[in-house]
């Protein structure tokens, strides 16, 4: 069967929409598209019915109950309010936050914002598989801890954190816990009692429903999280986050979480399968590639590889029917590869070489066969034209020369 | 981004890809950049003694698409010329040939480089010889 190009293939950057949440949520657009803060006649409180099925179908996924739920506009609005609403809550209490070099900036960001106003940050290490050490992080608790935020699952490499441990960690000495779940929620089991998790940050357009929304889950029993705001105005979300709710988009949302947990075990050993067998097939065909990080824990749609001697967004140009991301960062002003792959120990050259795979719903296995023969075609070809490769196999140590650098 | 059609055109068709012998006495060899910093040039030019020409040029790249196309430009526009003509080549005009945007203005300074470089490595071996018919035309 002929493959439709070009193949979408960065699933991890964001999801088509699926053709089943936007048919739910084409009525609240036009028909039935009140506000549901109107509490006083029929359009307001059709909205309101749709927003509280909704939230109870984004808390079904992870465990939660439904008032546990607080919408927002996406992931960074939703990583800014637990870290920025708990460090403002309870300022009082501890100005200690730890969390971990390969988060998200949404999340390094903001702890970096909260730096500049008297707050402490730890930024833990990761380990040379993408995993932080629990080791690391008891040593770095101090008496005035009061959060811990590392994330479920790593949007570069996919590498899976031993959350349940660090949520026992945390709740063994009384620290809360956020976690930004953009990329694990809806992809592999994620739940909020047995992980021990205070506030998780969810995105709407990862899981195959609209951009622009996205919810907060904040624990409401043993023990109750209490945030700050940091959006004011009419009081919605109960206090928590004010403004007019985008009730298509939640209801979008809500859609995308039923689908998910629905259909997770099967679309997960689907994903899984194709994305070993692009692994296996690319590995087949090419030497001196290697993957970035634990194969173990890991999503099940993630392939971020190195293809040595070749530059990564020079591949990308040799794959421009393919649409991947490179770890390669040679369109930055900086020239500065990935800091994720930095962390984890990756060499800056490896890190140069670099490409990341993100599966997706609508991945067919035709696809991803025409991806392994793009890959192995363009990674030959410009092989073929590297001065490293030729050095290589003249049998030169690339990394014990001198370079002349800038 | 998108690149320029010049850009893609090296990319999709580089010219004078490939290698010359290293220890030939005619034969300059220039390797710039580092893989650390996503970018590596080995330029080789064959220059006839005599004549001071440049009668072959060969690359390998690695590095992005404009990195590609800036050698691949280079050996096309240093093959024919004499040694102070390929030196005269500025990176601007790299870069204006093949529409390079800022952020790509450093693969162009590269491949100014790798010419010098080839050209410089050739002149050492040709030593003291050089420095008197570069006298002796001035």
């Amino acid at each position: 069967m002929a493959v439709k190009l070009p193949i979408y293939m960065d699933n991890h950057a964001t999801t088509p929409v699926d053709p089943r949440v936007v048919e739910t949520m084409l009525p609240y657009f036009t028909g039935k598209f009140g506000n549901a803060a109107s509490r006083n006649h029929s359009f307001g409180w059709a909205a309101e019915e749709a927003v509280e099925n909704a939230r109870q179908q984004v808390a079904s996924l992870i465990n939660a109950t439904a008032k546990e739920i607080i919408f927002t506009s996406g992931a960074t609005e939703s990583d800014n309010l637990m870290i920025k609403g708990i460090a403002e809550m309870f300022r009082e209490k501890g100005n200690h936050i730890i969390t971990q070099a390969i988060e998200h900036k949404a999340v390094l960001d903001t702890c970096k914002n909260l730096e500049k106003h008297g707050f402490e940050v730890t930024y833990l290490p990761v380990q040379h598989d993408g995993r932080i050490s629990l080791d690391d992080l008891k040593a770095a608790i101090r008496p005035k801890t009061i959060l811990i935020t590392i994330m479920y699952a790593n949007n570069e490499i996919g590498v899976i954190n031993p959350i349940a441990e660090i949520g026992k960690i945390a709740k063994e000495h009384g620290i809360f816990f956020a976690v930004d779940g953009v990329q694990a929620v809806g992809k592999i089991p994620v739940d909020v009692q047995k992980d021990n998790i205070d506030l998780l940050a969810i995105s709407a357009h990862k899981i195959y429903g609209p951009k622009g929304v996205g919810a907060l889950y904040v624990r409401r029993r043993n023990p109750r999280v209490q945030l700050s705001a940091i959006i004011d105005g009419g009081g919605h979300e109960r206090g928590m986050r004010s403004g007019t709710l985008n009730v298509p988009g939640i209801v979008g949302l809500g859609k995308a979480c039923e689908i998910a947990q629905k259909e997770m075990p099967e679309e997960g050993a689907r994903l899984r399968a194709l994305r070993d067998r692009l692994k296996a097939g690319l590995e087949a065909k090419l030497d001196e590639v290697y993957v970035n990080g634990s194969l173990e824990h890991r999503l099940p749609n993630n392939l971020n590889m190195s293809f040595a001697y070749v530059e990564g967004e020079s591949l990308l140009m040799g794959i421009n029917d393919v649409a991947v991301s490179s770890g390669s960062a040679c369109t930055s002003a900086t020239l500065e590869p990935s800091y994720v792959l930095k962390a984890l120990g990756v060499g800056e050259d490896l890190a140069h070489t670099s490409i990341r795979f993100g599966l997706g719903r609508f991945n067919t296995q035709e696809e991803v066969d025409y991806v392994i023969d793009k890959m192995v075609q363009v990674v030959t070809k410009l092989r073929e034209l590297s001065p490293l490769y030729e050095m290589a196999k003249e049998g030169i140590d690339i990394s014990k020369m001198k370079w002349q650098t800038a | 981004m998108a690149y320029s059609d010049k850009v893609v055109d090296h990319y999709n068709n580089p010219r004078n890809v490939g290698s010359l012998p290293k220890t030939d006495p005619n034969v300059g060899t220039g390797l710039v950049g580092a893989p650390e910093c996503g970018d590596v040039m080995k330029l080789q030019m064959k220059i006839n003694p005599e004549t001071q020409v440049i009668e072959e040029a060969k690359f390998k790249t690695f590095g992005c698409g404009s990195a590609i196309a800036s050698s691949s430009l280079a050996t096309e526009w240093v093959k024919g010329k004499t040694v102070d003509e390929a030196l005269a080549i500025k990176n601007t005009d790299i870069v204006r040939e093949l529409s390079l945007p800022p952020v790509k203005i450093h693969c162009s300074v590269l491949a100014e480089d790798a010419i010098k470089a080839a050209i410089g490595d050739w002149k050492k071996k040709h030593g003291v010889e050089v420095l008197i018919s570069e006298k002796a035309s001035h």
